[in-house]
């Protein structure tokens, strides 16, 4: 991997905001449409960028998304100061959530954002610790 | 779309001068995590009984043309606020959501309806 990055965003996310969650995505998905990124590759990324930033809103305390681009590589880091995730194989589930109700009536809380991140991934780590916080990597190849 | 809202005697209530697309597809979910995994071309609908902001940036996430509540649930100001900042129409039903994706399935559109 080179050493200096095409871009670099990063964004401060505050948990429990739920009136500017989603502006990160947002601003990520408008940057990479302006460079002529491909519209597949764009999807992508903003889904994996919108549901890592809603996982910071719904269950941390604050965090921040950062998003890099390398020669041949997109990176997305989502790191929080949060109660951590106390079973990740758990949390990888379709369906497994431990959001409450008042998230789940927004729509989100379906136990579907981390499957959702491995999904339009080539490669994704989640290192967490319980009372901490969590931190989630995830890799687009480009070709 | 503007037979889309004459076909579910819907209330426009933004974008008026963005109805004369052509839609081809409907997603209808009142999880917006089953919307963002769900496939979805260039030229549909979202379709949700939710009324949060985050239906109006979902439905940017997933670059779908235009968002119709349905069930008479009228979108809170900030979510019809933010879709007039990316000019995507918002209209309005009565009808529930199977009511409008079986209107929508037999007017021809291709419909992904997520549980609830």
């Amino acid at each position: 991997m080179s050493s200096k990055p095409l871009l670099e965003m990063r964004f401060p996310i505050q948990g429990n905001d739920f009136m500017q969650a989603g502006e990160a995505a947002s601003k990520i998905k408008r940057a990479l449409q302006q460079i002529g990124m491909e519209s597949g590759l764009v999807r992508r990324v903003s889904i994996i960028s919108y549901e890592a930033e809603m996982n910071i809103v719904i269950h941390a305390y604050h965090g921040e998304l950062i998003l890099t681009i390398w020669p041949g590589k997109i990176q997305i880091v989502a790191t929080d100061v949060g109660p951590g995730i106390a079973d990740v194989d758990l949390a990888m589930q379709v369906g497994y959530s431990t959001a409450p109700e008042s998230v789940r009536q927004m729509g989100f809380g379906a136990g579907m954002g981390l499957p959702n991140i491995q999904k339009c991934a080539d490669e994704m780590q989640v290192e967490t610790k319980v009372g901490e916080g969590t931190r989630i990597l995830v890799k687009i190849n480009l070709r | 779309m503007r037979d889309i809202a004459r076909l579910l005697g819907a209330e426009v209530l933004g974008g008026h001068l963005r109805l004369d697309m052509e839609i081809g597809q409907a997603l209808g979910s009142d999880i917006m995590s089953r919307v963002l995994s769900s496939p979805c071309g260039d030229n549909a609908v979202l379709l949700t009984g939710l009324t949060n902001l985050q239906v109006v940036r979902t439905a940017e996430i997933v670059d779908v043309k235009a968002i119709i509540f349905v069930k008479g649930r009228c979108p809170r100001k900030e979510a019809i606020r933010l879709a007039q900042e990316l000019d995507l129409p918002v209209l309005l039903t009565n009808l529930s959501l199977a009511e409008t994706c079986a209107l929508l399935r037999e007017a021809g559109l291709q419909i992904q309806e997520g549980s609830r």
